[in-house]
């Protein structure tokens, strides 16, 4: 029971870490704060939903498809919006309400487009094998679910840790006008920066059938609250640092729904609460405390 | 200045007069009731938003708590509804005082902070584990003392106590100190003025309004589950209709109901998705066009805004 608890907790860990990483990009660049992020993710499902029933194709290719897709959207959307709204009083504030905007347009039109009907994927189509793990027995889409998540991330290190736009972005998320500054095009890399949230996003969005069941429309708040507490265990505006709170969020989940069920949904508040009160930078960040 | 106060007065009586009045012209007692519900709610974000810059994501904890607390003072003490709205209110300033930590983070922190709050509130009273005491998620049943007429008036009364006291900052030094203090702590702190005191009273004052509110929903509807009640969409809807009218104004939240609730009741219920749909286009175009929302359509030819 223990080890179980602690490998799948672990492997749920992994796939939480993917779907916080792109939030916590997209905040580090530019401090906004993606309400949207849920409902991205809930596109991503559906495109492997029926990626997956219509033709066939296994979510892992519609993974990449979306990837691709999203990152050119995200894009788009950057240079529609945030310009105009960098000139306002408040910019911080009113992207919430803007993401929230965006996030009631794309639950309205996925309601009209797929109905209010929860829809899932049948299990086995990322594989139907049982793996031995220290004597456990998992489900091969579990474990092929956390391999992919990995992978993604592992992506995403190389993307910030050894590439030149990624170095630029880093510079960004330190400081904006320091990176103007220096010659960086604040506008180009932060672009890049939310297609890749996005991307990120639908990429967990494609292995969430396997992990969270079935998919609604309406599934995208929760999402974006449970990733914000991820993103905030971990430490905001840091993407690594997700990883350690995704693990943290995946064992801590884990734990409370194998030994007190009843209080299971506390968790992700609770952790997120109490982050914010004692350590609101994260456990891995700096100070952010203000008078 | 007394001009200031005479525009503000002649919102608060058109408001109050056609709360009171319209009941009588179109009889749907529910929905002038709810509408009641979410101006008063936007007002408290408005004081705690548009005066100190802390945007309350999870003001509807409040809202819940109030409401729990004021059915439980009826079904488990047998206190008559009136007083146990007021203990609705004091629950609420209650849980406000041990948030208050909150107050030491900023901007989306805060905003983030508050909504994990407000959903810890929700699952602890759902819990079916505290189903003796409250009743965990099968709600609260207040049929014993229902009374739509006594709740409406009521409703009326704690309308025009928050208009009261909205008018009454947005005229008064507390006002100017809370501003200042949102543009900037330290000088603010710098000329004289209890930063952390004064922050704190918007704060608490917000939270009791909603409590407030809270018991007088939960007497008018008398059945409920705490989906209802800690339903996030009541925050959400409370500050849209503040940005959208304008916020720092006492007609900004009375504008923004009317137009958004009005608009919501006329295509939302019978056509969500759609309704929706509109909803997230009008936020958009709020935030690129007006992002001071609709008073600023008359701040910008020079009229004072009440």
């Amino acid at each position: 029971m223990l080890t179980y608890t602690i490998i799948s907790g672990l492997l749920f860990g992994l796939f939480c870490s993917l779907m916080g990483i792109g939030l916590n990009l997209i905040f580090g660049v530019m401090r906004f704060v993606n309400l949207a992020h849920g409902d991205f993710l809930m596109l991503g499902a559906f495109g492997a939903y029926f990626a997956y029933t219509f033709w066939g194709l296994s979510p892992a290719l519609a993974l990449v498809v979306e990837i691709i897709v999203m990152i050119a959207i995200g894009a788009l959307i950057y240079y529609a919006f945030v310009p105009r709204l960098l000139r306002s009083r408040d910019p911080e504030m009113l992207s919430l309400i803007f993401f929230f905007g965006i996030s009631q347009i794309i639950q309205a039109i996925a309601v009209i487009a797929f109905s209010n009907n929860p829809r899932s994927i049948v299990w086995s189509a990322l594989g139907s094998a049982n793996y031995q793990v220290l004597g456990q027995g998992f489900q091969e889409s579990w474990v092929v679910s956390a391999l992919i998540s990995a992978i993604v991330i592992a992506l995403v290190y190389v993307y910030l840790y050894h590439t030149k736009i990624g170095y630029a972005t880093r510079a960004v998320m330190g400081s904006q006008e320091e990176a103007a500054s220096s010659g960086i095009n604040v506008h180009r890399v932060s672009a890049i920066a939310m297609g890749i949230g996005l991307a990120l996003a639908s990429a967990a969005g494609t292995l969430s059938p396997f992990l969270l069941g079935s998919i609604t429309p309406n599934m995208g708040s929760d999402i974006t609250t449970t990733s914000f507490s991820i993103i905030i265990i971990g430490s905001l505006g840091n993407p690594l640092g997700t990883v350690l709170g995704g693990l943290i969020y995946g064992l801590s989940s884990m734990f409370m729904q194998s030994y007190v069920p009843s209080w299971a949904n506390l968790v992700p508040y609770l952790l997120l609460f109490l982050i914010l009160l004692f350590k609101p930078s994260g456990l891995l960040g700096k100070v952010v405390r203000h008078a | 200045m007394r001009k200031h106060l005479l525009y503000g007065a002649i919102v608060f009586v058109v408001v109050i007069l056609l709360f009171t009045l319209l009941p009588s012209v179109y009889s749907n007692e529910d929905l002038f009731f709810q509408a009641m519900v979410y101006l008063a709610l936007a007002q408290g974000v408005n004081i705690l938003y548009g005066f100190t810059g802390y945007l309350p994501f999870g003001y509807v904890g409040f809202f819940g708590t109030g409401a729990y607390a004021t059915a439980l003072s009826i079904t488990l003490l047998h206190i008559p509804p009136i007083p146990a709205i007021l203990i609705g209110g004091l629950a609420s300033v209650v849980l406000g005082i041990l948030l208050s930590p909150l107050l030491r983070l900023s901007g989306a922190y805060f905003a983030i902070g508050s909504l994990a709050a407000s959903q810890m509130v929700y699952y602890i009273v759902s819990n079916p584990a505290l189903q003796n005491l409250t009743n965990g998620p099968y709600g609260i049943n207040l049929e014993s003392v229902y009374q739509p007429r006594a709740s409406y008036i009521t409703m009326i009364v704690i309308v025009a106590l928050v208009m009261g006291v909205v008018i009454y900052i947005r005229n008064s030094r507390f006002g100017l100190a809370l501003q200042a203090i949102r543009e900037d702590p330290v000088s603010a702190g710098m000329a004289g003025i209890h930063v952390v005191r004064q922050r704190a009273m918007a704060w608490f004052l917000s939270a009791m309004i909603a409590g407030v509110v809270g018991g007088a929903f939960a007497w008018h509807i008398s059945v409920f589950y705490p989906t209802t009640v800690f339903d996030l969409n009541i925050s959400i809807f409370a500050i849209v209709f503040t940005l959208f009218g304008g916020v720092t104004t006492v007609l900004g939240p009375v504008l923004g109901m009317f137009v958004l609730y009005g608009f919501y009741n006329v295509i939302g219920i019978s056509e969500p998705q759609y309704f929706q749909l509109i909803y997230g286009v009008l936020i958009l175009v709020l935030v690129l066009f007006l992002p001071s929302g609709m008073v600023s359509l008359m701040k910008r030819r020079g009229h004072y805004v009440p």
